[in-house]
């Protein structure tokens, strides 16, 4: 993985961490999963991936995350590239839409396993798998196993197995998509919360518009059929934000373009092909 | 209605059930003893007999055992060695298929002019009908990770050491005790059988020989007894199984956690 140069934008703008340039995927049946995509991710930002599913926010998100190389194109990381946990360096670190737990193991150990697989010593590891979880709200719950848990809660477990390796790029794919809205509205609310306390750089893959409209500083609008990017939308709504902001006119607005974005596309798509 | 208790209670009541009716109709009927013997005379014979019959058992629960261990750990082993790769398992899989669907009766004569040594010949019968749950088993729950976790695990750099303590075996582990249950009364099956095939003429002391000399001798109710002993064992081993079953996963499988309702 090499690092791009960052090419500098303007004098204050962050630092590039993930530079997407002209990067396409075909699977090896031939599916044209995406068009090229360009797409730069500064520090401290919280973009989202907003598209109808089979629309290849996966196949970005993973191409991100370095577990997927794109068909043609490149991407960049850091400078000096990065490390998904363990040495020191940047750290990327990704959450999927099942929470992944090891059934057999309680709470803590399941946040520990990223610390354990890196070698760091117990003592140590044990003092921020606390931390861990006291950031997302299940201190008391170390002994329990996974079972025992609910699906919101087995989620957080999971986030906090992401935050205790103390990534500088958290990726997340539809983490919160097998929730009910009411479980899943909380946990947005605590991981925007999360993502300005510990000024971290977000990448939300989400199918849901109004998630989208509450998390993002900026929302990559996909299409599918084939998957591509349709536009870039900034959400100029200032941090934090409470739950107030789902009733205002702001954020209808938002939620109206969006979705005649995405309604556009859909139909044009159907005509074309 | 208290479920664990039903659990226990229910099947113990039909057994009583079944006991009595035996016991009922034999003296109704006034069935001769040698032809079926009434549940009292067996136990009768089963004290009567209980010195002879007790050795014959160590016998066979030596056998079982021994068959067990050995079926277990070179199931282990060759489960491991198959999952290190799909080509090993490709090429050596339709043997141990093979070893599965050969009739034990048919070989069993071979091995047992092979290995000189009576107890020892029995006892690798036992284990080649014993082994083939222990290896499917457990190839297929080493085979049966959650692929999420796999994901999780290669992003975290794990070594290959790692993935098999941390991942594969703690996935495996239910599967496994599967494995476990039924090739704990296989190898019991096979130390019976593999005796009957042995006939006479070999070592003479098992349960198996019990059961044969005394249908020669038209001995039923110690033949009942005999057969009584190898059922209990049976079940017991079956328990056991459970009971370790229960002891590894209880805290977390969802086959052996208890449900409140
Ligand atoms: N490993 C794969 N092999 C072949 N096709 C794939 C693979 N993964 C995804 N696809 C296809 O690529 C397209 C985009 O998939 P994905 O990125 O998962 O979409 P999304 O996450 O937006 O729902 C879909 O048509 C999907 O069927
Ligand atoms: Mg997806």
């Amino acid at each position: 993985m090499s690092a791009i140069a960052t090419p500098t934008a303007g004098a204050a703008a962050p630092e590039v961490v993930v530079d997407v340039r002209g990067a396409d995927k075909v699977f090896a049946n031939g599916t044209r999963a995406l068009l090229p995509v360009d797409l730069a991710i500064r520090a401290g930002e919280f973009v989202t991936l907003l598209g109808p599913s089979g629309c290849g926010k996966s196949t970005l998100l993973k191409m991100i995350a370095n577990l997927l190389t794109p068909s043609s194109g490149q991407l960049g990381w850091w400078r000096g590239g990065f490390d998904h946990v363990g040495e020191p360096g940047k750290k990327l670190v990704m959450v999927f839409q099942d929470a992944t737990l090891m059934p057999w193991a309680r709470v803590q150990r399941n946040v520990r396993l990223p610390l354990d697989l890196a070698g760091v010593p117990r003592a140590g590891a044990d003092a921020r798998v606390a931390d861990a979880l006291a950031l997302v709200g299940l201190t008391g719950f170390e002994t329990n196993y996974p079972r025992q848990l609910s699906g919101g809660m087995q989620m957080r477990v999971s986030i906090a197995r992401a935050l205790v390796t103390e990534p500088n790029l958290l990726l997340m794919d539809e983490p919160f998509g097998a929730l009910d809205e009411i479980t899943r509205n909380k946990l947005d609310a605590d991981i925007i919360q999360l993502w300005w306390k510990k000024k971290l750089t977000v990448v939300f893959v989400t199918h849901s518009i109004y998630e989208a409209i509450f998390l993002s500083t900026r929302i990559v609008v996909m299409a599918a059929r084939p998957g591509r990017v349709l536009k870039e939308v900034a959400i100029d709504e200032p941090h934090p934000r409470t739950e107030a902001f789902r009733v205002t006119q702001r954020f209808a607005a938002y939620a109206k373009e969006l979705s005649e974005l995405l309604a556009e596309a859909s139909a044009k798509g159907a005509t074309d092909l | 209605m208290n479920e664990r208790l039903m659990k226990w209670a229910a099947p113990i009541g039909v057994g009583l059930v079944v006991l009595i009716l035996w016991h009922v109709l034999v003296k109704a009927f006034d069935v001769p003893k040698f032809l079926v013997p009434g549940p009292l005379v067996v136990l009768d014979a089963l004290i009567a007999d209980w010195g002879l019959l007790f050795n014959s058992l160590l016998v066979t629960l030596k056998i079982t055992f021994g068959a067990f261990l050995l079926a277990v750990v070179i199931g282990t082993i060759v489960a491991f060695l198959f999952v290190q790769s799909r080509w090993v398992e490709m090429s050596l899989f339709p043997y141990a298929v093979l070893l599965q669907v050969t009739p034990i009766v048919a070989i069993a004569p071979l091995i047992i002019i092979w290995v000189k040594q009576p107890t020892l010949a029995l006892t690798v019968c036992a284990t080649i009908i014993a082994l083939f749950p222990i290896i499917s088993n457990t190839i297929l729950g080493l085979r049966s990770v959650n692929p999420g976790l796999i994901n999780l695990f290669r992003m975290n750099k794990a070594t290959r050491w790692q993935t098999l303590t941390q991942l594969r075996i703690p996935s495996a582990a239910p599967y496994f005790f599967g494995g476990l249950r039924i090739s704990s009364g296989l190898a019991l099956i096979g130390a019976v059988v593999a005796e009957f095939v042995a006939g006479t003429g070999g070592t003479g002391a098992g349960l198996a020989y019990q059961i044969l000399q005394a249908g020669y001798q038209i001995n039923i109710p110690r033949l009942f007894a005999a057969l009584l002993m190898i059922t209990v064992t049976g079940v017991l081993l079956f328990l056991l199984m459970v009971f370790l079953s229960r002891l590894a996963l209880a805290s977390w499988h969802e086959s052996e956690v208890v449900h409140e309702t």
